[in-house]
């Protein structure tokens, strides 16, 4: 005990040495230079979706310009043509797959998560690793069976089958992140509130929902967006009845592949998921690593 | 911070639990767990059993069970082992190249200076940007020899324009995969930057080691088992790549860019041979597995060590 009191900590022993230091002109220019070359890197990871933003509001003829075009006059044209190519109704079916497909995610979520965080099942490790096993499983492996069943159930074409494989797509991500966010509240709470004599339904409801809100949020916006990029599903299950993503495919499908056109669907169609993706930004990380990592 | 849990709770109770109070324990969890089971297990089983039979659509003979023909056909089939090489070397390049630039950027990003929450957000943009569409995009904005910005670019610096579709298609395929998965390893390997041990570093920097040493020495054997989980979770993802085939190359020129999941969409849904596919899903099963046991392991190692924290 004495012996290590005798030493200060490592931060006091820092700063009196950063006193001494004598100041290097070198650590401001490096300060800068990392800046730099942060705003460097990120800006040419971005530069392709400014690009597309540009080109969408350019006639055909600029945008095959061999040099790209920076000042030209601004056209809403191409926009128009993607409404009105049928649009709506593929916006519609995309709306509906998201909303349902990620409520249901919610309601399935959240009792899984209380019942693997707050109070835990026999093996609840087991079970969570059970779940992010399945998010790892290819696709591409179960596509034949799930045809075929879609077929013989005569839910192949709907958006039913899209829904019920989209909560599959998403739940263990959702359980995952869910649960990381209820071990975050500290035990006190929930003692306190089996003390005050709430029963543990109404401790859940009135003390932990609320807690975890904001969790809920980020990872509804985090499913959203995987359930509205979805391709596989959606080219492999539907075909009339279907998302954006086919309506994309259709939509360009006809003719040459136009530039304008394609930047200006693509714009649109990426607007809603860039705007959840930056909302839900803090809780990516989570996401990503299942709630590993905070 | 040290209120955080991560790892599961012990439970409060200490007392046996009687067989009616467990089931009420485990209730909530079972809906997730059966849907979980009926729409991920039943299908890998079916797929499995469908493996062994000799299933057209395009003739009119009931499935039957045909040994193992399928996985006959398919070791023998040469395709197969070409979309396996394709899949391989798309996976493990754009993984690597992932992990370089998105460390690259993490280090960078990971530093504070003016406008960094903006630069952050405009980095991560890509990686929820719809597939399809920006898929799309890159192909006739992007590798467009004549109007395309990569064409524009080598003009510039007085090189001849690369029609990258037509002659380097993989190599298109994997700039645009590494694009949009760069933001996703850097966000991982941020995260291990900012669990890095502060103390250590400022006790290096003390004793006169300069970046370059703090780095080797400190930064990458914390950062390992991130570096190690990035790649593994991007693989699985890259492995799975569908879209971006699909739209930017269709598999070609002859199978050069097809991989194994887009073999398998070929031979079911174009071939309409649903055997022979299920085999090729058995197979993409199994080199999928071998990624997920490594990565599953690791995980539940940053997930304790987190757990401690």
């Amino acid at each position: 005990m004495t012996a290590t009191t005798s030493l200060p900590p490592a931060e006091v022993r820092a700063r009196t040495h950063v006193v001494i230091r004598r100041p290097k002109p070198t650590k401001h220019l490096k300060n800068v230079l990392m800046g730099v070359g942060g705003w460097l890197g990120s800006l040419i990871l971005f530069l392709p979706i400014a690009y597309m933003l540009l080109k969408s509001f350019q006639t055909e003829s600029d945008a095959a310009a061999a040099t790209p075009k920076v000042f030209f006059a601004p056209t809403m044209e191409n926009y128009e043509d993607v409404f009105s190519a049928g649009f709506w109704p593929y916006a519609i079916n995309s709306l509906i797959v998201v909303v349902v497909s990620t409520l249901v995610v919610l309601v399935l979520a959240v009792p899984a998560a209380y019942a693997l965080s707050v109070r835990p099942v026999e093996k609840a490790q087991d079970g969570l690793f059970f779940f992010i096993s399945t998010k790892m499983m290819p696709m591409a492996a179960a596509i034949i069976p799930v045809y075929v069943i879609a077929t013989a159930l005569g839910v192949l074409n709907t958006l039913g089958i899209l829904i019920v494989m989209h909560i599959g797509m998403n739940l263990p991500l959702a359980i995952w992140m869910i649960r990381s966010f209820m071990q975050e509240i500290p035990e006190e709470i929930l003692e306190a509130a089996s003390v005050d004599g709430a029963s543990r339904w109404r401790a859940a409801r009135s003390i932990i929902l609320p807690l975890v809100r904001p969790g809920l949020a980020s990872t509804a916006l985090l499913c959203a967006v995987f359930s509205w990029n979805e391709y596989f599903f959606a080219v492999n299950l539907t075909n009339s009845t279907s998302t954006l993503p086919l309506f994309l495919q259709k939509f360009l499908s006809f003719g040459e592949l136009y530039t304008a056109h394609v930047a200006a669907a693509a714009t649109l169609l990426s607007i809603p998921v860039i705007i959840a993706g930056w909302m839900a930004q803090k809780s990516l990380v989570r996401g990503l690593l299942f709630g590993a990592v905070k | 911070m040290a209120k955080t849990i991560t790892a599961p709770r012990p439970p409060a109770l200490v007392r046996e639990l009687t067989r009616a109070e467990r089931w009420k324990i485990r209730g909530p969890l079972l809906p997730a767990l059966i849907f979980t089971i009926l729409l991920t297990q039943l299908p890998f089983l079916l797929t499995l059993i469908y493996s062994f039979q000799s299933w057209s659509l395009l003739s009119n003979k009931p499935a039957q069970f045909n040994g193992g023909a399928n996985y006959l056909t398919t070791v023998q089939d040469e395709i197969f082992w070409r979309s396996i090489g394709n899949t391989g070397v798309m996976t493990g390049v754009s993984t690597v190249a992932c992990i370089v630039i998105g460390l690259l950027l993490a280090l960078l990003l990971n530093h504070t200076f003016p406008g960094r929450g903006i630069a952050r957000t405009l980095a991560i943009t890509p990686f929820f940007v719809m597939p399809v569409a920006v898929t799309l995009f890159w192909r006739s904005a992007m590798f467009d020899p004549g109007f395309g910005l990569l064409g524009w670019f080598s003009r510039l610096v007085g090189l001849p324009a690369i029609s990258w579709l037509s002659e380097y298609p993989m190599a298109a395929l994997i700039i645009l995969l590494t694009w949009r998965f760069t933001p996703f390893a850097m966000l991982i390997l941020i995260a291990g930057l900012q669990s890095a041990p502060q103390e250590q570093l400022e006790a290096a920097r003390v004793d006169g080691a300069g970046p370059l040493r703090q780095f080797r020495f400190i930064l990458i054997p914390h950062l390992r088992p991130y570096i190690e989980l990035a790649a593994l979770l991007l693989a699985m993802n890259l492995i799975q790549t569908f879209g971006e085939i699909a739209l930017l190359t269709a598999g070609g020129p002859a199978f050069g860019t097809t991989n194994i999941t887009y073999y398998i969409y070929l031979k079911g849904f174009n071939g309409f041979d649903f055997g022979t596919a299920s085999a090729l899903g058995i197979a993409a099963l199994l080199i999928t597995i071998a990624l997920v046991l490594p990565a599953l392991r690791l995980l539940s190692g940053i997930f304790q060590k987190e757990g401690r924290r």
